[in-house]
């Protein structure tokens, strides 16, 4: 029998080490003589309190989404893809590529396409180390981390050399043409006659990951192929015994998640900036793997989560606008928020499942 | 003698681990002196016992007495300095170390090895010398046999001067001849004053070699009696609590066709070391083939190659087509498709995904089969729906389908991968260890599965370390030693010296 309920292993236990980060954000706060209850008040106004701060919380929330089941899927397996960053930046490549190689005619059409260059050249990224890693036993964390600074080197190479516009001192690529432009959400609401702010950057990509969402759990847990995944990433041993092949789910399992950080792109390349520019993915990729740890592998808590680290990225940024809580601190925040549900999980969660037995037995002492 | 106080004393012991309760309230009183048996089954609460004892965990409550005294055992230091030593299942030996380095280390004399070594060279050779145990104290450990490595680990107690020796399941790596061989050490040294404490699920050896045995059931002691005055059933009785059937009961085997056929194969493993050497046999439809012999001579390597989880030379024939040992077309699943059912002997790392549920479990391995999937998801209700009917039908407590494998017992894990594999109705049944770390209770309903599905017309390939299962279930016994096959046997015809014998390489007489 589990040690406590699924609903504390899901909600209570984030929702604690939540709140430890919380007192320990508020400490330093008052530390440097601001007071942290107005800066809370500050960040929940700044991202929830209008349109325009859901329209970012929102942008950067899929940007995890996506990263998050990224690092997710992986995990099922056993697999410790630290390489969002790279599968991402080149995810942003695939994009660009595709928005630039046509005359689209419309944007839906546009999008698919961009989705799958994005997707491709995310999963080409996990190639090598999931061959790697299933062939030849290289670690899947080192190679993913090689690969995200070579990824970065590609791109850095690609847009000073191939893809900048004549004339151009800057290293990005031209803007793609409008008809690649994907709605956001202001555009999408409107339809249904619900305002929403214009100049957020939250656009229809939100929508495709929550199709990924959806997709991932039905690929996780009501497929065949989730079922020998998950079965490997539990036991190799007892994977083989079945006669799973290790090198087809993590390979399998690699190209899946490198497609999924390569989606991103869909969202920050094709969404918002309309251009590639260098370091686009802005950390959005180490960012899924608290966002995956925080939501225990699960789609749903991916999405939760990477709501509440949209919700860190907006109301840090509001911070750093109104208050003189410097930059610094609120990535300090954000760090203890990783630490506390990412790293220090099983401090919390010890003395929950403690509590939990103890109040099981007196029940039953108590019969 | 009855006026000397115990060696050891236990009053009122009882730890509770979260919820389950492993010790309950647990008095012992064992005489210096004396071999003193405790078994029970898996689960019964004997290890925590010890572990208590050997400062491993704390108990709750209670206390322990050394020789009368009342003596705090919070680590093993304590526990060496009280007199006490321990032999564990799985040896904890420096495998790259000679026998003297590996009965130093951890009681050296001062930052000096020299002097520390010639003293202990001269005094390992008295106490081996005593206890008449011959060891060479310059062998390095990963070239002697695990006999030898077993005298080594109670050699090191000795060397601590313990007055009190626990052995935890002592002979599960030994012969049968080896086995006898510690059993006069023991009695040896329970000549020499020394108290020891056996920790044991095997009937034979408590009646063999115990002066007194406890019963351990559930967490509690449920008696403590003269071994002389009780007997096998009378004990397995209080483990189980109820009557138990120790004897398989079946009719003679109806052999038919082949249905499976080996022929040479060979397994050499990834340090270039030949592990099967040319194993040839044949297993007939409606018969048990037992594979007998001394856990690491190529059994499981056979098993593995036949459930397509290593690879091989050599040929092997299922109803008459030869398989692919390469690995190249072929894997479990190849072989499932085959008619070729597979029950691992490690269960916990092979048969089951201890974190999945029981009916996720119960496809495992045949995932793939359309009558678990709708097209392209899997059939979870459906799949959930037979789960609960194969749980009935193989006993499996609590019957709830949703539960993860690790929360059954081995017996209940153990009745999961059955039930899976033999309602596949497979030709082929292979079965390894089927019993181990399964309780006495659970272990004749699992017999009577494996001879049903041989009277059904099966073919059976049987691969157990536990000399009565294999001479209890199998229509021939094939002892394996070395990577070779020494010889078949009719069960009636044999005995267990003869397959001791042929366990440990002898032949009429000659070594191999």
């Amino acid at each position: 029998m589990d040690a406590m309920p699924k609903w504390a292993d899901m909600l209570l236990v984030p929702l604690i080490s939540l709140l430890l980060a919380m007192v320990i954000s508020a400490l330093v706060i008052l530390g440097i003589g601001e007071d942290p209850w107005a800066a809370l008040k500050l960040m929940v106004q700044g991202s929830f309190g209008s349109t325009y701060g859901w329209g970012y919380t929102l942008f950067y929330a899929t940007n995890f989404i996506f990263t998050g089941l990224a690092f997710a899927v992986a995990s099922h397996a056993a697999m410790f893809n630290i390489g969002s960053e790279g599968q991402a930046t080149l995810g942003g490549l695939g994009v660009a590529l595709v928005c630039l190689a046509l005359p689209w005619p419309h944007w839906t059409v546009a999008l698919v396409a961009a989705m799958a260059g994005g997707a491709l050249f995310g999963a080409a990224w996990a190639f090598l180390p999931a061959w790697l890693a299933a062939r030849r036993g290289s670690h899947i964390v080192i190679t993913t981390i090689m690969f995200n600074f070579i990824g970065l080197a590609v791109l850095n190479y690609m847009l000073v050399n191939v893809m900048r516009p004549e004339g151009s001192m800057d290293p990005a690529s031209a803007k793609f043409p409008d008809s690649t432009n994907l709605p956001s959400l202001h555009d999408i609401l409107a339809l249904v006659g619900i305002p929403f702010s214009k100049t957020a950057p939250a656009n229809v990509a939100f929508l495709v990951a929550l199709v990924a969402c959806v997709l991932v759990w039905l690929l996780l847990w009501r497929t065949r192929f989730g079922f020998e995944l998950r079965a490997f990433g539990k036991s190799e041993s007892a994977a083989v015994y079945a006669g799973i092949s290790p090198t087809k789910i993590i390979v399998v399992a690699m190209l899946i998640s490198g497609g999924l950080s390569g989606l991103m792109a869909v969202n920050n390349v094709m969404g918002e900036a309309e251009r590639l520019v260098l370091n686009s993915v802005e950390g959005a990729g180490f960012i899924g793997i608290a966002v995956a740890l925080m939501g225990r592998n699960h789609p749903l808590g991916v999405l939760l989560a990477a709501i509440l680290f949209g919700f860190l990225y907006q109301g840090g940024a509001e911070l750093a606008l109104w208050t003189s809580i410097p930059r610094e601190l609120i990535v300090v925040i954000q760090g203890l928020v990783i630490l506390f549900t990412g790293a220090l999980d099983n401090m919390v969660r010890m003395p929950i499942e403690r509590f939990f037995l103890w109040r099981r037995r007196n029940a039953q002492a108590g019969e | 003698m009855g006026d000397q106080a115990p060696a050891i004393e236990l009053r009122g012991i009882s730890k509770a681990f979260g919820p389950v309760q492993a010790n309950k309230d647990i008095s012992l009183s064992v005489a210096k002196g004396a071999i003193h048996g405790i078994i029970g089954e898996n689960g019964a609460g004997k290890s925590t016992l010890m572990s208590i004892l050997y400062g491993f965990y704390k108990a709750d409550r209670g206390e322990i007495l050394i020789n009368g005294q009342e003596t705090q055992i919070p680590d093993s230091q304590a526990a060496i300095a009280a007199g006490i030593g321990m032999v564990f299942q799985h040896f904890k030996l420096v495998e790259n170390f000679t026998v003297l380095e590996n009965v130093v280390l951890g009681a050296e004399e001062g930052a000096l090895l020299r002097t520390t070594m010639s003293n202990a060279r001269r005094h390992l050779t008295e106490i081996a010398e005593e206890y008449e145990m011959d060891v060479d104290p310059d062998a390095v450990i990963e070239e002697i046999g695990v006999g030898m490595q077993q005298r080594v680990e109670i050699l090191k107690s000795l060397y601590r001067e313990a007055e009190i020796l626990i052995l935890d399941e002592p002979t599960g790596v030994l012969t049968p001849a080896e086995a006898d061989h510690l059993f006069r050490i023991l009695r040896g040294l329970r000549d020499e004053g020394k108290t020891i404490i056996l920790i044991t699920h095997k009937l034979r050896e408590i009646m063999d070699v115990t002066d007194t045995v406890s019963v351990m059931r559930r967490g509690e002691m449920t008696a403590t009696v003269k071994t002389a005055e009780t007997s096998p059933e009378a004990l397995a009785e209080l483990m189980v609590g109820r009557k138990v059937l120790l004897r398989v009961d079946k009719k003679p085997a109806q052999p038919g066709r082949t249905v499976l056929k080996v022929d040479n194969l060979k397994v050499v493993d990834d340090d270039k070391v030949e592990r099967l050497k040319g194993i040839s046999l044949e297993v007939r439809a409606g018969e048990i083939l037992g594979i007998a012999g001394v856990s690491g001579n190529g059994q499981s390597e056979l098993l593995r190659v036949l459930g397509g989880i290593e690879r091989a030379t050599g040929q092997v024939e299922i109803n008459g087509q030869q398989i692919d040992l390469t690995g190249r077309h072929s894997d479990g699943r190849s072989r499932r498709e085959r008619g070729i059912a597979h029950v691992p002997e490690d269960r916990q790392r092979a048969g089951l995904i201890m974190d999945f549920a029981a009916w996720e479990n119960i496809v495992f391995g045949y995932q793939w089969d359309p009558a678990y999937n709708n097209g392209w998801l899997m059939d979870n209700a459906g799949i959930r729906e037979e789960t609960e009917g194969k749980m009935e039908r193989f006993d499996v407590r609590p019957p709830h389908a949703h539960l993860e494998a690790k929360s059954f017992s081995g017996g209940n894990q153990q009745k999961l991968v059955l039930a899976r594999e033999i309602e596949r109705n497979p030709d082929l049944l292979l079965v390894g260890q089927p019993t181990r770390g399964v309780d006495i209770g659970a272990i004749e309903f699992i017999h009577q599965q494996i001879v049903d599905l041989r009277d059904a017309g099966k073919a059976i390939l049987l691969v157990s370390v536990e000399l009565d299962e294999i001479m209890g279930l199998s229509d021939r016994i094939a002892v394996m030693f070395d990577g070779k096959i020494m010889g078949e046997r009719l069960p009636g015809e044999t005995n267990e010296g003869e397959l001791g014998l042929l366990m440990a390489g002898v032949t009429n007489g000659g070594s191999a």
